[in-house]
Parts: structure tokens; sequence; C-alpha cells
């Protein structure tokens, strides 16, 4: 006879998982707040063709972001004691981030 | 330079960075993790803000608009660039057992935002007297 806390895993009393899983999502909250910035911007004044191709990018962008979100979430979750964020998840993110701070600039002109 | 470099290197190079020491306690990368999604948030905000320099102030003269909200969108490039390469260099150190590395990028990023603070009072301040 095993006794429950053997059987199961170990739960982290500092919640680390479920704190991380949260710091995920106030950051796609920054990251919507921002795109909808960048999509009023882009249709602001009437829509033009350019200003419909930036904002339809800056969706784009914005979804990016909550695929990789949500992927890592699902990762966080799946296991007590989830595996360190990769470099190219990273990356990606950033990289998301800098397209969406060029499509601003962009606009700007 | 050539040690940012390698660091660029890295974030691309998921397999190289685990070949380098023992794996760490998962909650210290957990915690790198949190620390990256801090600034990749004022990253964000830096960008967001620089739209809503843009969009909200449409009385300021051309120039002066544009040139505020370029800053604040080259400052959130910058913060998200320094944000990854950060996140690399303590999650290295911690496989190897080092100090975290130390950094002049915080007190540099709150100069930059005190300045760009200070030229908003005084654009708006003259902006609504022209």
């Amino acid at each position: 006879m095993s006794t429950p806390a053997a059987a199961e895993p170990v739960r982290d009393p500092g919640l680390q998982p479920e704190r991380t899983r949260l710091a995920w999502r106030r950051t796609t909250l920054s990251g919507t707040v921002a795109a909808v910035l960048a999509i009023k911007t882009a249709l602001h004044g009437g829509i033009s063709v350019t200003g419909a191709l930036v904002g339809a990018l800056c969706c784009v962008l914005w979804l990016g972001f909550l695929a990789l979100a949500h992927r890592r979430i699902r990762a966080l979750a799946a296991s007590p004691e989830p595996a360190a964020l990769a470099p190219r998840q990273a990356t990606v993110t950033i990289l998301l981030t800098v397209a969406l701070a060029m499509c601003g600039a962009a606009l700007l002109f | 330079m050539s040690e940012f470099v390698r660091n660029v290197r890295l974030w691309f190079a998921p397999q190289e960075i685990r070949q380098e020491g023992g794996t760490p306690d998962y909650r210290f990368s957990l915690a790198n993790e949190r620390t990256f999604l801090a600034w990749l948030r004022t990253a964000l905000a830096l960008i967001g803000g620089g739209f809503a320099v843009d969009q909200f102030l449409p009385d300021l003269r051309w120039g002066w608009r544009v040139g505020l909200a370029l800053a604040l969108l080259a400052a959130g490039v910058l913060c998200s660039l320094r944000a990854v390469n950060h996140w690399v260099r303590c999650e290295r150190a911690m496989r190897r057992g080092e100090d975290l590395p130390v950094s002049r990028f915080p007190a540099v990023l709150s100069l930059v935002v005190a300045v760009v603070a200070l030229a908003m009072v005084f654009v708006v301040l003259v902006g609504w007297e022209g």
C-alpha cells in the first residue's frame, strides 16, 4: 500500500508553474492592448490600402502571440516540474514584439 | 561584442544551451522566465505608449509627435531584445553554476523613461499654447 503522497507528484508550495502561467496571461493582455492601439492607428482617418494591410499584419502578430502563450501554458500545465522555456520560443516572442513596433514605425509616416 | 553575437546565436539554438552544465532546479528556470515576461510587458507597454502618443496627442506638431512616438517604439524594441538576451545569459549562468549577470540596463531605461516623461510635460504645455 503506497501512501497518496508517494503516488502523487509533489506539489510546489510556492506555486511556481501557476505564477508563470499567470505571467504569460498578463503578457498576452499587454500584447492585446498594444495590438488594439496598433489597429486603431492603422484604421485612423479612413481605410487605406496600407492601413488595412498593416492592420491585418498586426492581427496576425497578435494571433501568433496568443498561440505561443497558449502552447507554453499547456506545457506548464502538463507536468508538475515543467521544462524551461525553449530559447526558440523566447526568440519568436521577441520577434513578434519587434514586428509590432516596426508596424508602428511604418504607420507614423 | 563577440559575446553578444554568441548570445544571439544561442537565441536560435535551443540544443546548444542544453549541452552546457547541468539542468538547474525547474523553479529557478520558471523564475527566470517570469522575469523575461515582465521585461516583455515593459517593452509592450513602451510600444503601446508609442502608438498612444501618435493617436491621442493629435494637436502636437508633426515632428514632436513622430519623434516621441519613434523614441518610445525604439525603447520598446531595445527592451525586448535585451529581455531575451538577459534571459539567455541568466539561463546559461544557472546551468554553469556561475553568478547571475549584472546589468546597467534598468538604470538606463529608467533615465530614458524619465527624460521622455519630462519631454512629454514640456511638449504638452508648449503644444497647448501654440
